[in-house]
């Protein structure tokens, strides 16, 4: 542990851009997803195009994406915006089908409730749909958010930093400190974003707590 | 007034849920729409608020086609209840009931206040505003369900099978409580059950669908019990619809006869007769007992035998015969408005009474 008390300033920098890359992505890539997956839902027709082409977007490998990048934004190779855009597309990769369900979840009875007290269009989904499908979203959104903290740290190949640096320098070198340290930070991290959520969702869905658990 | 003009609808897999359907249900009353599964009952009453739109023939309320209203707006001036209340869950009892007047633009000062006076009226207590749906039990589910459709004080109210999701009891204490708000509210009230004695009960109109959508028979329940226009009606009336008619007639005046009674917590007086009538301190019947069993002790509420039903003195002949058959000691009780005891009767003498007593012989329809 004498590395990480010589090193802690640095693994704090890396574990803030560590939390930058993963993050935004999470925010941006939740933000493109809702109307995607409310799309999906509202069209039947093209829920299994939807689903199956976000989805083949998570198995590119995160390094190709990441190198592919600047060819399809005209961006310099050590750009962070190569990694953010990458981290998106996965996230929404994601979060297109939990959103789809989330919405499809929605009881039967409260949507024929809904369109019948006059409800249409946002107002609708802003005022009923989506937030009953918060807990669905929530869980969704748990995945990606560890999930992009776990890719990101490739980063570091194309020359990105992040907590992934200290993986590979620690494997490259040789030092354990360094190695267990990348790993910890990256655990901690993940741990972190989830607890935010798990926060976020209690604050947005106190109903469900009322009804015993079940969402 | 809502007024169906030669409705049709088709579903694209060539269903035909409704057939020409011609039917008024008139401003200020009860039009119940009743039949068997597949009658195209729901489908009628969901093309008044365009949640299904007709093939042809034309919905008009108060004399304006519905189908040149904007959609969401005619819904909004539509109450609407359904069957398991269909309240949003992730909103509070009071935000569920102020739903409308919200969409129609009200402040949240009005909203709340109003939503506040409906769950009063409702009968619900107001710590229950701040619940959510699922800590409420079903009927008060359906109550809030109905506060909700009144919020906006719409002329018109849609109901579909609201009382079917809750226990029989539940059911008939909301039914009850249903009408007596009609009384005081006045409503245009189309209501849709597949049960026929909710919709003798509840209708001031009901009209019989057949299976395909076709209009059997719209009447008066007490009409509809007497004349069925044909045997599918009158099959689905019922085979003891006659029994069941006997509720719309109002008891004549039935020969009463004193009966001896005694008093909860003292003894028998007098055992000459098998049962003797128990009372409480404001001399409202409680049940029978039998004087032989009892003996020279107090009678105490292990005693009594309650399987007799009570009817009131301005009740109706089929409580009244009830309450003879229903009796352990035959004599069936009646009661003043106060629920104190006024007398007994027989069962044969009710029998008389009915028979001296016109079936009824009035027009279709209210219209």
């Amino acid at each position: 542990m004498t590395w990480l008390g010589d090193n802690w300033r640095t693994v704090l920098d890396l574990a803030v851009s560590h939390l930058y890359l993963a993050g935004v992505p999470l925010v941006i890539g939740l933000v493109l997803a809702l109307p995607l997956g409310w799309a999906a839902k509202r069209w039947a027709g093209a829920y299994p195009a939807i689903i199956t082409g976000t989805g083949l977007l998570y198995t590119i490998p995160s390094l190709a994406l990441f190198v592919m990048m600047p060819l399809l934004l005209g961006t310099k190779i050590l750009d962070p915006v190569n990694v953010l855009v990458a981290m998106t597309i996965y996230t929404v990769a994601l979060l297109v089908r939990t959103v789809a369900d989330g919405l499809r979840a929605v009881p039967d009875h409260v949507e024929q409730a809904a369109t019948a007290m006059g409800y249409r269009g946002l107002r609708r989904l802003f005022g009923v749909e989506l937030p009953l499908a918060v807990p669905v979203i929530a869980a969704g959104l748990r995945v990606a958010a560890v999930s992009n903290v776990s890719i990101v740290s490739v980063a570091s190949v194309v020359g990105v930093s992040q907590l992934g640096d200290l993986l590979v320098d620690g494997y490259n070198r040789v030092i354990w400190g360094e190695l267990l340290t990348g790993i910890l930070a990256c655990v901690l991290l993940a741990l972190l974003l989830d607890l935010v959520i798990q926060a976020g969702t209690r604050a947005l869905t106190p109903w469900v707590r009322a009804q015993g658990g079940r969402p | 007034m809502i007024r169906f003009d030669a409705v049709t609808k088709q579903f694209p897999d060539g269903t035909i849920a409704v057939d020409d359907l011609t039917l008024t249900a008139p401003t200020g009353k009860i039009t119940v729409l009743v039949g068997p599964s597949g009658c195209g009952k729901t489908t009628s009453l969901r093309m008044v608020n365009r949640m299904i739109e007709p093939t042809s023939g034309t919905i008009s309320l108060d004399g304006q086609d519905t189908g040149r209203m904007n959609a969401a707006e005619l819904r909004r001036g539509i109450g609407y209840v359904i069957q398991h209340a269909g309240l949003f869950p992730h909103r509070t009892v009071l935000d569920n009931i102020g739903t409308v007047p919200r969409l129609l633009g009200w402040d949240k000062k009005r909203t709340r206040d109003v939503s506040a006076e409906l769950l009063e009226r409702v009968g619900l207590a107001p710590e229950l505003g701040a619940r959510y749906p699922a800590q409420l039990s079903g009927g008060q589910q359906q109550r809030v369900g109905v506060a909700r459709a009144l919020a906006a004080d719409p002329p018109v109210m849609l109901m579909d099978e609201p009382f079917s999701a809750v226990d029989p009891v539940v059911r008939d204490q909301l039914q009850d409580e249903f009408l007596r708000l009609q009384s005081e509210l006045g409503k245009t009230i189309l209501l849709v059950t597949h049960d026929i004695d909710e919709a003798i009960k509840l209708g001031d109109q009901v009209a019989v669908l057949r299976v395909g959508g076709r209009l059997a028979q719209v009447a008066e329940p007490a009409y509809l019990l007497a004349h069925p226009a044909d045997d599918f009606v009158a099959d689905f009336v019922g085979r003891d619809r006659g029994y069941r008619a006997l509720q719309f007639q109002q008891v004549p005046r039935l020969p009463l006869r004193a009966e001896p009674t005694v008093l909860l917590g003292e003894v028998p007086s007098r055992s000459d007769s098998a049962w003797l009538l128990v009372v409480d301190g404001s001399r409202r019947p409680v049940g029978w007992v039998e004087p032989g069993r009892v003996g020279q002790r107090a009678v105490t509420e292990a005693d009594l035998h309650r399987g007799g039903t009570v009817a009131r003195a301005e009740g109706s002949l089929r409580g009244a015969l009830d309450a003879a058959l229903s009796s352990p000691s035959r004599r069936g009780v009646i009661v003043d408005d106060a629920g104190e005891l006024c007398g007994t009767v027989l069962a044969h003498e009710v029998l008389t009474a009915i028979e001296e007593t016109d079936r009824p012989e009035r027009d279709e329809g209210l219209s």
